[in-house]
């Protein structure tokens, strides 16, 4: 696969593919679409451009600790998680850049958590660097940037966004 | 009106048997929490923030202090105040960011003028008052008193209370541990996490010095630390004592005076100030011995081996706490109902910090701590499941008897009998209703 003949439409489909891969706690899958030099990242609320090596995130995983995160989510004593949440991941407004062998792309979520009769949600910004491979796309990074100001009511971040 | 015969009998202590319960009404009573806001939040040493977040005249932060819209502010003068956040004039918030820096506030109502130190130096068409207006009575109104411990303010919402360093009593000792990691003091760093966990406040003072839930909750972080170790083939590094880590029977638990307690223990994971994990990777390994070198240098090794090798979680009551375990987490958290709290979080790190260690010290913060965190997120599960079993009503008595009847490890429970202790004499207490 080569970045400039990806149709926005097929980048749009892959958000849509891991959507329901996380929706549906397809936790393993979700991991295998992350190349070994990923990030998967999540700034605090009060500070959205927030770096990793500086300031203090919510979730700063490389490669390990998102295996490590699965390897927790599906255990039965990753108490937040189990039972596990109900979820629906929605994703829009994608804009797609090539930039050589790269896509850069970013979307709008709204990720809902259902749990013990309690709603909770999740509303931001996805940003991806995804690269091309033999079969298909990869994600060298995501970062979701939360809207809300602050985790009042939600509490935690306890599942993927 | 506060009826007084919800505060009595609500904890009963038998020292000879060994036995100390609390009664479940104070997580779940409206009256309790009435109590509580006028005898322990009115009452006490409230933390407000901290000063390296200020650190220029004309700065300023936001604050919600015990669930109070508060401001604090450094003035060109260089103090640190904190004040009511509200216009005098009619009652609009004045500081509206959460964080800024400016010669004055206006309100934006009717654009009354007030400098950081209080000041109200603007007043439009102030001559339609008449002659007996005086800016000097209408100046922003500042708590009754505010006092900072090295860099931690403090709010007191009464002027006769003790002074912020005999409050404090023991805790000092264990603030100066965390504080001495750098000559030059801590700070705290960029971001912090402001949240909600649907339990009564005083489940997160317990929850955040509990030794004992911390294997059976927190199973999940303790073999993520050991797969890290299988994986690299490394082990944490073991104390120069070489003492065991048992993980029941090591440590301390203290009473620290005035409700304030702390727990320590020869960690069981690595610690950024300074004891390595393979989480730390091998390029940080350098970083680390000089920080411990220099640690060693400036207090020699007993209590070099206390800074680098311990954790410790300590409370300071009612409702802050600062806990040095594989970072150090600042968090403040109050009331906003009886089954619900708000919690603000921050991470604290020695100033000067390399950046490289700087960087492994937020990742190993992230491990445990914050609402993405692999431990803290089961904590709040912990507190609200709780708070749902409270609501059965069929149970009366918590039970936190633990090691009455022995030298108290930190998987015992007097860290939280020594807060219940001190918030039993003050609901009690109507004479420790405000004046």
């Amino acid at each position: 696969m080569i970045a400039t003949e990806i149709s926005d439409a097929e980048v749009a489909r892959f958000l849509y593919r891991e959507a329901d891969m996380l929706d549906g706690w397809r936790l393993d899958e979700w991991a295998a679409l992350f190349t070994e030099d990923a990030s998967y990242v999540i700034p605090s609320n009060d500070t959205p451009d927030g770096d990793p090596d500086r300031d203090l995130m919510i979730v700063d995983d490389d490669i390990e600790r998102i295996r490590a995160r699965v390897k927790r989510l599906k255990s039965r004593h990753a108490h937040r998680e189990y039972p596990a949440s109900r979820t629906r991941h929605q994703v829009s407004n994608v804009l797609v850049e090539r930039d050589g062998e790269v896509l850069r792309v970013s979307a709008a979520f709204t990720v809902w958590r259902f749990r013990n009769d309690r709603g909770d949600w999740y509303v931001g910004r996805y940003d991806y660097l995804l690269v091309p491979g033999a079969d298909g796309l990869r994600i060298r990074a995501k970062r979701a940037t939360l809207d809300m100001t602050s985790l009042v009511p939600a509490g935690s971040v306890s599942i993927i966004l | 009106m506060i009826d007084e015969r919800r505060f009595e009998g609500l904890i009963e202590e038998d020292e000879a048997r060994g036995s100390f319960r609390v009664h479940r009404s104070t997580m779940t009573s409206a009256d309790i929490l009435a109590g509580e806001r006028a005898r322990i939040f009115d009452t006490c040493w409230i933390y407000v923030g901290h000063a390296s977040e200020l650190p220029k005249g004309g700065d300023f932060v936001r604050r919600d202090v015990a669930g109070r819209p508060l401001f604090m502010a450094r003035g060109q003068d260089g103090a640190i105040r904190t004040f009511y956040n509200t216009c005098t004039h009619r009652g609009a918030t004045i500081c509206r960011q959460a964080a800024g820096n400016a010669k004055v506030l206006q309100c934006f109502y009717h654009a009354w003028t007030f400098d950081l130190q209080g000041a109200l130096v603007g007043c439009p068409d102030e001559a339609s008052y008449g002659g007996s207006f005086d800016r000097g009575e209408h100046g922003l109104k500042q708590v009754a008193r505010c006092e900072d411990y090295r860099g931690f303010v403090f709010a007191a919402f009464r002027a006769d209370i003790e002074p912020l360093e005999r409050y404090l009593a023991g805790a000092k000792e264990y603030l100066d541990l965390v504080i001495d990691a750098s000559e030059a003091g801590v700070e705290i760093i960029r971001g912090s996490n402001h949240y909600t966990i649907r339990a009564n406040w005083k489940l997160l003072a317990e929850n955040s010095l509990d030794g004992y839930h911390a294997l059976p909750t927190h199973e999940t972080y303790f073999k993520y630390v050991a797969d890290l170790e299988k994986d690299s083939g490394k082990a944490i590094e073991t104390s120069p004592t070489g003492a065991a880590t048992s993980y029941l029977t090591v440590g301390v638990a203290r009473d620290l005076g005035n409700g304030h307690a702390v727990t320590e223990k020869l960690a069981p994971w690595g610690r950024p100030l300074a004891r390595w994990s393979p989480l730390f990777g091998e390029e940080t390994r350098v970083d680390m011995e000089q920080a411990r070198a220099a640690i060693v240098a400036r207090f020699g090794e007993a209590r070099a081996q206390r800074m680098c090798d311990n954790s410790r979680n300590l409370l300071i009551f009612p409702n802050l706490v600062v806990n040095d375990v594989m970072g150090v987490t600042v968090r403040t958290f109050w009331p906003v109902a009886p089954d619900e709290m708000r919690v603000t979080a921050w991470e604290l790190a020695p100033i000067g910090e390399s950046a490289r260690l700087r960087s492994k010290r937020l990742d190993s913060f992230l491990t445990f701590l914050g609402p993405g965190g692999f431990a803290t997120p089961d904590d709040m599960e912990a507190l609200e499941s709780c708070q749902q079993g409270f609501r059965c009503d069929g149970v009366e008595w918590n039970n936190i008897s633990r090691g009455m009847l022995r030298e108290p490890r930190p998987v015992d429970e007097l860290q939280m009998r020594t807060f219940w202790r001190q918030w039993n004499r003050l609901i009690a207490s109507p004479l420790a209703a405000p004046v």
